[in-house]
């Protein structure tokens, strides 16, 4: 886990000093609204619907118990008790007040966090993949390098005021659980003759205009990586188009010149950079990299488990659908679901984050993620702690075995809590889950991922769904539009729209016909959703989604 | 013929608490819609909008939402504003904690 310096302390603690001293101007009248926004948004603090929502960065999704139970404190004094998890490794408090606001970002200082580039048209908070350091699938851990970029953007003076936002995901695996292709720039860490490096994708992303992103370079040695992105950055800085917002991401600065274009630019720009790198960050990340060790793995019997595996069916299931393979073979992942059938997707109460916290620290060498999907990890657990584990979740509602099932839904918080939303997502996410549950067909139907957004911004990544909703707002009232076969991983794809919209009471009823049209249409048990939707296309989804236009069309 | 005026309430956040307030006849701000002034006069309305739009050391981002009447005052005409006046759908949070004033 990375530890604060005493240059990163003394940043923060003087960050915080002058918010402060800004929310105090604010209220005594100082300031105005339109001067205090752009100081506001710059810490991460929004004005949502109902209340302020402030949006912390969970950097790289990792967490150390001791972090997790400041977000639970936080949640308890200052908010509702619960925050919400989002997308971006993110936590959201909806509804935190305008004085307390400061006293909340010492108290993340206190555990080094802070809300930094949050919001605002700068570089956002790094993602990872969230079996980081632990999959058994990856190259190398991402982390060290995501931690490298947190450092070099954070109050980067030539990105602060850029086109856009800007969002930057890694992974460390070929098998992209951090939907690379789908960020701004996506970096995959590849090895060649011994050099680790990285894949460098860009102008991808989804909102209005979805775009895959496209291989900028096949690889650029860690040596010259962060000149190479800050030429980038750079390139589209001043190239970005800043006459309309809705063009300004560099998905469209990317579609716009061409990727060769672009490259072009990029490579004259990265030989004015390069000399102004003289091998610091390196040295950086060479001492980042010791934070990042891998815990001293335990050894013991995993016969405990085997025997539970064996003996208790609920136990089994769980470990079935929660569990990934570890890189240490007597090890494993949890994925801790906070979507209990019904409940908020993502969000969790100071109560769970204080029991996942303590779990953390009993059984899991201190470390929690945060996934894009909205869950809790446990990255590292030795098996025969795993029934202990999922003993203590199910007395708080957290072991609910439905990782990668229809109900393990992505949800924006939609028009109940976000100024933008055109309709609501999360109870189109509560009712969709807790219908399959009512059918038991869950398990049936296997891997299929729905998400939900409730508007087009797309924080719900509902075109990478292989089942994606987007809510929008038809002469007032609320409408949903579905699409399919979208992939967020290495076969990233963009759904493809079934037709017209449902009404709120039609969708979680077009949802059910989708899913018995897959079951109707599988070659087996085997072939996921998104196989078959590969294989069948659209057709008999579509006669069964418009009985009518069929009927009507023959 | 000119378009029929739709009714408007003004409508902002509050500074502090960033709760959904609405401009009352008698120049309160009020955390009730059905307390809200329901102004069916264009020029009345901007005259309105302007009055609290400088009132910056008590609200944030003033506007001009439909209503119409309705038996108890104003109601709205969207449901982004039912939302705003009533609170999110998942729990009981905002106003339908002090509110007594039913899901519509």
């Amino acid at each position: 886990m990375y530890r604060y310096s005493e240059f990163d302390h003394d940043f923060l603690a003087e960050r915080n000093a002058q918010f402060r001293a800004q929310v105090e101007r604010r209220i005594d009248g100082s300031l105005t609204e339109d001067e205090f926004k752009p100081l506001r948004l710059m810490n991460g603090l929004y004005l949502q619907l109902h209340a302020y929502m402030l949006r912390v960065a969970i950097p790289y999704g990792t967490l150390s118990s001791a972090q997790m139970r400041q977000l639970a404190l936080l949640a308890e004094k200052w908010d509702k008790g619960y925050g919400h998890f989002t997308t971006r490794q993110n936590i959201q408090y909806n509804w935190p007040k305008l004085k307390d606001v400061p006293d909340m970002l010492d108290a993340l200082a206190e555990v080094g966090m802070h809300a930094i580039q949050t919001s605002g048209n700068t570089i956002r908070n790094v993602t990872a993949d969230h079996f980081a350091g632990a999959a058994a699938d990856e190259i190398a851990d991402p982390r060290p390098y995501a931690e490298l970029l947190r450092q070099w953007s954070t109050d980067h003076p030539e990105f602060q005021f850029m086109p856009r936002k800007f969002k930057i995901a890694i992974t460390g695996s070929e098998n992209d659980r951090a939907v690379i292709k789908a960020h701004d720039i996506g970096l995959q860490l590849v090895e060649r003759d011994g050099v680790l490096g990285a894949r460098v994708i860009v102008g991808g992303g989804l909102g209005r205009t979805p775009m895959i992103g496209k291989e900028l370079s096949e690889f650029v040695a860690f040596d010259d990586l962060l000149a190479y992105l800050e030429a980038t950055v750079s390139v589209w800085n001043q190239i970005g188009r800043r006459d309309n917002k809705y063009k300004a991401r560099i998905k469209i600065t990317v579609h716009e010149n061409g990727i060769d274009t672009i490259r072009a630019k990029v490579n004259e720009r990265f030989l004015q950079v390069r000399p102004q790198f003289k091998g610091a960050d390196m040295a950086l990340l060479d001492e980042i990299k010791g934070h990042f060790a891998p815990p001293a793995f335990r050894k013991a019997s995993v016969a405990s488990f085997e025997s539970a595996y064996t003996n208790d069916p609920v136990f089994r299931s769980w470990v079935d659908t929660n569990i990934a393979p570890h890189k240490d073979a007597d090890h494993a992942i949890v994925t801790i679901s906070i979507k209990k059938h019904g409940q908020t997707p993502g969000d969790a109460t100071a109560e769970q984050m204080r029991v996942m916290a303590d779990l953390a620290e009993e059984f899991a060498y201190d470390e929690l993620r945060i996934s894009h999907e909205q869950n809790v990890i446990l990255p590292h657990v030795h098996k025969s702690d795993l029934p202990a584990i999922h003993a203590k979740l199910k007395e708080y509602e957290l072991a609910t075995a439905n990782i990668g099932l229809i109900s393990d839904i992505i949800a924006c918080p939609g028009m109940d809590y976000c100024a933008l939303a055109t309709a609501r997502s999360i109870p189109v996410a509560q009712e969709i889950a807790t219908r399959f549950e009512d059918l038991k067909l869950e398990h049936d139907i296997g891997h299929l991922k729905i998400k939900i957004s409730g508007c087009i911004n797309a924080c719900g990544h509902h075109h990478v769904g292989h089942i994606g909703i987007l809510g929008l707002d038809r002469a007032g009232v609320e409408n949903y539009q579905i699409t399919l076969g979208g992939d967020g991983t290495e076969t990233a794809a963009i759904g493809d729209r079934t037709g017209p919209g449902f009404a709120y009471d039609e969708i979680v009823p077009a949802v059910e016909r989708i899913v018995d049209t897959y079951l109707d249409q599988r070659d087996s048990a085997e072939e996921t959703f998104l196989q078959t939707y590969r294989r069948v296309g659209m057709a008999p989804f579509k006669a069964a989604l418009y009985p009518e236009t069929q009927a009507n069309a023959a | 013929m000119a378009r029929a005026f739709t009714p408007k309430v003004v409508t902002a956040n509050d500074l502090l608490e960033g709760d959904v307030i609405y401009l009352t006849e008698d120049d309160r701000w009020s955390r009730e819609l059905s307390e809200a002034e329901l102004i069916t006069d264009e020029a009345h309305a901007q005259v309105r909008l302007l009055d609290a739009s400088r009132q910056t050391s008590k609200i944030v981002g003033a506007y001009l939402a439909d209503a119409v009447a309705g038996d108890n005052g104003p109601e709205p005409t969207h449901f982004r504003e039912d939302f705003r006046r009533t609170g999110p759908s998942n729990y009981a949070h905002g106003k339908q904690e002090t509110s007594p004033q039913p899901r519509a």
